[in-house]
């Protein structure tokens, strides 16, 4: 098999001057292996022996399900009942049984199972797709060395600690492994770790010499590792291989983490260190929560205020009767007065709640994809409307994950056509875009071939045209560099011949590309040589060339530059560069800074176009000079002290100077569509977006100008920990001492922020322009910033900046800054993000929004929600987000005004009867009052009202804040509500009773009795909270009028048939209505005049309310009635700027589906 | 618009169109889902608030005064009979008038008639503080025994009223037990005046709630005698002073159809009622009143109801003019947003 042969003479270490080449120091071993926190024991490919099955760790089984089989029914009823109406439904319940109970018992426990029920069988099949998935990956194959001293399969479930096992190309690797041997003949090997920090990019792993054997000898690998025990921290790890008696330390270059893939690489070696979840990856998850809305949590509360109210009244019903009847027969008035039912509709519809509507909305459908938005989690749909603070993933969230080369500065002349999003934008909000110029970009960009991480364009350049510009000669040294200089890995496709590339990075994949693109095809590495297929610029004919490879090196985080030496065929060495500007202006030569002026006026162009440029330079090398040098740095290579690689970092400085500029590169990290557009939106609705990425810190910053978040003017507080003190501290190894001293240092940084921003604020509270600030913190400085100690000032410094960025921050902080921005602020968080390492997030926000479109489901599974496009989060939020809670919020409100308007009569006429306990109404329509004349209303607004349009809503962002500050359900609305509703009530009732005191109410000379005056109030309550709904809701369609007024008649037809039914079961109701009251125009006379009256105190209040303290929503729908006033004549432009008529609208979307549809058979 | 564009790529690519648009090619329901249901959607502006406002003032007085009107054609003559029946010497203790069974319950009352009252003039009598709403009390019958008799058995709900001696009562329950028992006779001048009992309660009742042979049987044998005995050869359904009772009052205070007094009384006519004050209210402090009253087309005489009606109307147009004098003193800008922002940040 090709896989198993050992690739040899293939020594990619030899590419990394840093990474690989460091010699392992016997005496530098891990001093606190051992100590606690560091005891763990894994004995090498010997897990039968006596002492590792006294250790007796945890298997490779792993589940993330929320319930067993066992706990389900406790567990899952446990969290049902944390909802107080659940509660409280099932206290009143119990009282129901009780022969007092003015209620049957089914009636109020039908439901409540009913509730319960749906729900425990939703999270049932929730949790059992968990577990479907746990048990695919438990089973999944891997080779693991067994007894007979083959490579046997077994289950990943049954691997111990100490297996050796064999991990082939693109497979997962099942634990957490040490990595002894690869393919390659110096052991290392390429991993993808995109479901840890959702970076796509290669990253490298590289064994221990001492292990990088055959096969053959892996099978007698006895060795015992010592190291840490299982912790969350994905970039570190602590321990000592014991082998033959020696020791050799080990870091995390040699971990191969579970859930990471095997890439590039035909198979490798490695021996399981921690299983199951005792994996980094399972630590860093979380238990997947149960999200409850804010709006549902203040129910509770609401919940409470009724109960107690409920209490309150029946002891005072209780009181009442008791004195009355102290001389009569002796009646121990117990509770059986149930007049507020928090009403059993919010239960029943709950589940139903309009998620349908952001499913089928059309303007979130991503067709490319055919993705729509998808409601995950029905009951957050309210929250959508609140959310105070967007916490997003940058790659594949903001970010496509490709990395596209566009521009190019050449010997001061700027090539590259094409626009980033941000121009786009940028120019977009300027206005300076005219449609026509926005079709031309459309045609061009369509017109090249769509090439992954190519989108360049200029008409100097491509096809071979540059080499007649009157620079080809630096323009083909520029493009030479991109060709050389990168540890790119071709990858030839035997079929086609086509060449596509490994690399570390993307943007290093970008250069490869770019310059195979524009002619300079790199084709072939090995171990000396890089092959290149070049357009001669002299004859322009396609000719071979291979450059030999001295020496790489790489780039760094301190270094910021790379450089390889290589001798080209005319046999001179070229030393070839690349880096950022700040390290590599300064190391030009002088006769090298020819293009400086332009060149740097470029990069600055190209970083405000959110761009990441690289400067380009190369100088010849005399052989003389660079034998000296070589000497030098292969001594500083070999050298074992603990300054090798400052030496190392000394020796390449030597030879990187006195470069000669070329020129300088621009990639763009490309943005999702209509990111920077969205952002803008979200921010000038007030939302907060903080960015937490896994990427480095230079990376972040760009995509945070990339996206608007942080603008040029901007104030950037950086907080790092890349000081030469504690670099020095970290390489004396002492861990205290370095946690001590980054402590000290974060909380220095973080007081100078905040006295900046104080500062700011005092003296330019007058000043209209006031200084933003952006906020940006590392990983590391994170861990400390994510203190007990520090938390409060980092969200406090945090909070006073206008965005924040967090990079290089692991998925549990990710998590951990989620839930310190939610509990520390108590507002309501979205996580966004695409892939596993924001599962923790999604969980831990009030809101989780997977992005459906990129690679994996883990994200989408753990969400709430998922869209296809981060653009979409506008219209989930400002219009989705905002109707719901609006819906949501008036619905509640309604809900209690209405049971307090119908509860209420109820006690009043307690008063009358003596505290008795006999309702006003016949059980029947009591029974009916919220399933049948009142329910349906509520739906019609809980499912379809608006208050504005969609349009209007995305026009004017800042009507979103109505949600954020929750001013739709604040106390004083909920309470006002409560309080029309008692109004109501009284006005009703005592309207109603004294109109028909005890005179005869028809000519007949009949007189009213209980039967009537039940129907006459009953009607007058119907009709009063049907219109109270009328005039409630701002968004009439034949729906809501056939559901108000329906209901109405629904009542009316009931009084008929049941009033029609034998008088043994109608009781009370028997023919009230045809024959009694219907007849009777008194009784019509009452009903207008109880419901004209009862909603006069709120009609009265809104007008007023509306004249002269409305509310956003109140303006705008006046603006819009203006506006439409003013474009009555001139209705044409109305359709252009905006809304298009409905009618055309519709046979637009008809048209086209129609062609796509035809398009799709041809 | 950007709808528009988003398709535009879509007809290149040509993917799996949208599975739901397919199948829903009417139009409505693609409004339906897409919320762009053609709506009304009203606005409460000045001027409709104020023409709101003033219409229902314009419309509710008119109406308070048609029906306060009507209300002032019913007349009526109301008697409290339950102190002034009462001999002196028992006016301390009336208890013990009603309980003993020797005294005559004889009592006489001449009643003033002060307008013309048309036939049919009602006679009702009205019992006050009187909780026939009671919830025991209420509960306390049988509609099946009083539909089926005898033979249904299942009287619970009749407790204490239920059996007596052993034998089920019909009609059972203490509703039936403590029917009322004073009994009027009417006279002008001299000559009797022709009272039709007949057709006093609802005909619904008569014919579908009690039983047409349906007897009563063993009523009012116990120990405690509550109102009235009911003839044991007239089956219940045609006893209709009894079916009145039956059907429960809604307040403490309510009035009972007695009869009709089927001749038309004049102005300074003397109405004599003779009647038999057995019914006792008092160990409950009650009171009994006696009263006569026509009907106008909205029934009895109540000013309640359109007095509410200009009330109301008149508030109406109140709230109107103050809201339009707010509105010329203090106009707001229309749709003017610039200040809102204030009050929505701060």
């Amino acid at each position: 098999m090709a896989g198993e042969r050992r690739n040899k003479g293939m020594r990619l270490s030899k590419l990394y001057s840093f990474k690989c080449l460091k010699p392992f120091s016997k005496e530098d071993h891990h001093p606190q292996i051992g100590s606690k926190g560091y005891s763990r024991v894994v004995f090498c490919n010997d897990p039968d022996n006596p002492e590792a099955l006294q250790l007796n760790y945890r298997g490779n089984y792993v589940s993330t399900t929320k319930y067993t089989a066992a706990n389900f029914i406790p567990k899952s009823l446990f969290e049902q009942f944390r909802r107080v109406a659940n509660i409280y439904f099932l206290v009143v319940a119990f009282v129901s049984f009780s022969p007092l109970a003015p209620y049957t018992a089914p009636s109020v426990l039908a439901p409540l199972l009913f509730v319960i029920g749906a729900t425990m069988v939703k999270e049932g099949v929730e949790d059992l797709r968990r577990r479907r998935q746990d048990i695919e990956a438990n089973n999944r194959r891997v080779l693991v060395f067994g007894k007979n001293g083959e490579f046997v399969e077994t289950k990943w479930k049954n691997l111990r600690v100490g297996d050796v096992v064999k991990v082939h190309k693109d497979e997962y690797f099942p634990a957490d492994l040490l990595l002894l041997s690869s393919s390659y003949e110096d052991g290392v090997c390429y991993v993808e770790t995109m479901n840890l920090d959702g970076e796509t990019n290669l990253k490298l792993k590289h064994a221990l010499e001492i292990t990088s054997v055959e096969e053959e000898s892996i099978k007698n690998f006895r060795g015992v590792i010592k190291c840490e025990d299982p912790n969350e921290h994905l970039y570190s790890f602590v321990g000592t291989l014991h082998y033959q008696g020696q020791q050799y330390p080990l870091s995390p270059q040699q971990m191969l983490l579970r859930d990471s893939k095997l890439r590039n690489t035909d198979y490798i070696h490695g021996v399981v260190v921690f299983t199951g979840h005792d994996t980094k990856v399972m630590q860093n998850a979380t238990d997947p929560p149960s999200k409850r809305s804010k709006i549902e949590r203040k129910m509770d509360k609401i919940v409470y205020v009724l109960f107690s109210i409920l209490i309150v009244i029946a002891f005072t019903g209780s009181v009442f009767f008791g004195i009355i009847t102290r001389r009569d027969i002796t009646d121990d008035g117990k509770l059986r007065r149930w007049y507020l039912r928090p009403d059993r509709t919010t239960v029943f519809y709950d589940p139903k709640r309009p998620s349908i509507f952001i499913n089928q909305d059309q303007e979130m459908y991503h067709e490319e994809t055919d993705r729509p938005a998808r409601a995950r989690t029905s009951n957050l749909n309210e929250e959508l409307g609140q959310v105070d603070t967007i916490l997003s993933d940058k790659t594949g969230t903001l970010t496509c994950n490709s990395m596209e080369f566009v521009k190019c500065s050449i010997a001061g002349t700027a090539y590259g056509r094409g626009m980033t999003e941000v121009e786009v934008a940028l120019r977009k909000k300027k206005g300076m875009m005219t449609p026509q110029e926005e079709a031309d970009d459309e045609i061009k960009a369509n017109s090249t071939k769509s090439v992954k991480g190519f989108n360049f364009w200029d008409e100097r350049i491509v096809n071979g045209e540059w080499i007649n510009q009157p620079n080809a000669e630096l323009i083909q040294k520029f493009f030479r560099v991109l060709a050389i200089c990168h540890t790119a890995i071709p990858d030839v496709d035997s079929d086609t011949g086509e060449i596509s590339y490994e690399a570390e990075s993307p943007d290093e994949a970008a250069f490869v590309i770019a310059s195979r693109e524009l002619g300079f095809e790199f084709f072939a590495r090995s171990q000396t040589n890089i092959s290149l297929h070049e357009i001669d610029h002299m004859t322009g004919e396609k000719v071979d060339r291979v450059y030999e490879l001295l020496h790489v090196l790489e780039f760094s985080s301190s270094r910021k530059r790379m450089s390889v030496i290589v001798r080209n065929p005319e046999n001179r060495i070229l030393l070839l560069s690349k880096g950022a500007d700040s390290v590599m202006f300064e190391r030009l030569a002088k006769h090298g800074r020819q293009f400086e002026r332009e060149t740097k006026e470029h990069i600055k162009r190209y970083a405000e176009a959110g761009l990441r440029t690289l400067v380009i330079t190369y100088r010849e090398v005399e052989e003389e000079e660079y034998r000296i040098w070589e000497e030098e740095f292969l001594n500083a290579k070999t050298l074992v002290t603990e300054d090798r690689d400052a030496l190392i970092d000394a020796a390449a400085d030597k030879i990187e100077k006195d470069l000669i500029l070329l020129g300088s590169t621009a990639v763009e990290d490309k943005l999702q569509k209509g990111v920077p557009d969205c952002i803008e939106k979200l921010s000038q609705a007030g939302v907060k977006i903080w960015v937490l990425t896994g990427d480095k810190t230079e990376t972040a910053i760009n995509i945070g100008y990339a996206c608007s978040l942080l603008r040029e003017g901007m104030k950037k507080i950086l907080i790092t920990l890349d000081s030469p003190e504690i670099e020095t501290l970290e390489k004396q190894g002492d861990k205290d001492a370095v946690a001590k001293a980054s402590f000290q240092s974060i909380k220095k940084q973080l007081r100078e922020g905040m006295s900046q921003t104080a500062a700011a604020t005092t003296n330019d509270s007058a000043n209209e322009n006031e200084q933003m600030f952006g906020l940006v913190i590392d990983g590391k400085s994170l861990t400390f910033a994510l203190d007990k100690k520090l938390e409060k000032e980092f969200l406090e410094l945090a909070s006073r900046c206008s965005s924040v960025i967090c990079c290089r921050s692991s998925p549990k902080q990710k998590a951990l800054v989620t839930r310190l921005v939610k509990s520390g602020t108590g507002r309501t968080t979205l996580a966004i993000g695409d892939g596993a390492n924001d599962v923790g997030m999604l969980q831990e926000a009030d809101i989780g929004v997977g992005i459906s479109g990129a690679e994996g489901m883990q994200a989408v599974m753990a969400s709430d929600f998922a869209i296809a496009q981060f653009r979409f989060l506008e219209r989930l939020l400002l219009v989705h987000g905002h109707w719901c809670y609006r819906r949501i919020a008036m619905m509640i409100c309604y809900f209690f005004y209405k049971n307090l308007a119908f509860g209420f009569t109820l006690f009043w006429y307690e008063a009358y009867a003596s505290f008795s306990g006999k309702p006003a109404y016949n059980d029947w329509y009591m029974s009916c009052y919220n399933v049948f004349f009142t329910s349906l209303p509520v739906i019609a607004l809980g499912v379809f009202d608006q208050d504005v349009s969609a349009r209007l809503c995305l026009k004017y962002p800042l009507l979103y804040q109505e949600g954020v500050q929750n001013v739709l359900f604040s106390w004083e609305r909920i309470l006002g509500w409560m309080l029309n509703g008692i109004i109501s009530s009284m006005i009703i009732f005592f309207l109603t009773i004294n109109t028909r005191a005890s005179q005869a109410f028809r000519k007949d000379g009949q007189v009213v009795d209980y039967s009537v005056l039940g129907v006459t109030m009953y009607s007058s309550v119907v009709w009063t909270v049907n219109c109270q709904m009328a005039i409630s809701i701002n968004y009439f369609t034949w729906i809501q009028h056939c559901f108000l007024w329906g209901s109405i008649g629904v009542w009316y037809l009931f009084l008929v048939i049941y009033g029609s039914l034998p008088p043994t079961f109608s009781t009370t109701a028997y023919q009230v209505f045809v024959e009694t009251s219907a007849p009777s125009p008194i009784c019509w006379l009452t009903l207008v005049l109880v419901t004209f009256s009862a909603l006069l105190p709120y009609f009265a209040y809104r007008a007023f309310q509306i004249k002269f303290r409305p509310m956003y929503h109140d303006i705008i729908v006046e603006q819009r009635r203006t506006e439409r006033f003013e474009n009555g004549t001139t209705r044409a432009t109305s359709a252009v700027s905006g809304e298009l008529p409905m009618q055309v609208e519709f046979t637009l979307h008809h048209l086209k589906a129609n062609l796509s549809r035809r398009d799709s058979w041809n | 618009m950007m709808e528009v564009e988003g398709s535009n790529t879509s007809m290149n690519r040509a993917p799996p169109q949208s599975s739901f648009l397919r199948s829903s090619r009417s139009k409505a329901l693609y409004q339906f889902k897409q919320q762009k249901l053609p709506a009304c959607k009203p606005v409460l502006t000045p001027t409709s608030v104020i023409t709101v406002f003033m219409l229902m003032g314009f419309v509710f007085i008119p109406i308070g005064f048609v029906t306060l009107r009507a209300s002032r054609d019913a007349i009526e003559i109301v008697d409290r009979y339950d102190v002034e029946c009462v001999p002196e010497e028992y006016r301390t203790n009336k208890l013990s008038y009603i309980t003993d069974s020797t005294i005559s319950k004889n009592c006489t009352r001449y009643l003033k008639v002060q307008k013309h009252m048309k036939a049919p003039v009602f006679i009702y009598y009205q019992l006050d503080n009187y909780y026939q709403n009671h919830r025991r009390y209420v509960k306390s019958r049988s509609d099946q025994q009083l539909l089926h008799g005898r033979e249904y058995s299942h009287t619970s709900a009749c407790e204490p009223e239920e059996s007596s001696n052993g034998l089920p009562i019909v009609p059972c329950g203490l509703i039936a037990w403590s029917m009322f028992n004073d009994t009027f006779t009417f006279a002008r001048e001299s000559t009797k005046l022709k009272v039709s009992r007949n057709n006093i309660a609802w005909k619904s009742d008569r014919e579908h709630k009690f039983g047409k042979d349906v007897y009563p049987f063993n009523f009012q044998n116990g120990s405690l005698i509550g109102g009235a005995k009911l003839d044991p050869k007239v089956p219940l359904s045609d006893q209709e002073d009894f079916i009145v009772w039956m059907r429960a009052a809604a307040l403490l205070s309510f009035r009972k159809l007695y009869g009709r007094i089927e001749e038309d009384l004049e102005p300074g006519n003397v109405v004599v009622v003779n009647l038999m004050n057995n019914y006792n209210t008092y160990s409950f402090s009650g009171q009994k009143k006696l009263i006569l009253s026509t009907s106008s087309w909205l029934g009895g005489r109540n000013d309640f109801l359109g007095i509410t009606y200009i009330v109301v109307g008149a508030s109406s147009i109140i709230i109107s003019i103050i809201f339009m004098l707010l509105h010329l003193k203090n106009p707001r800008p229309y749709g003017d947003n610039s200040w809102n922002k204030k009050s929505l940040s701060s």
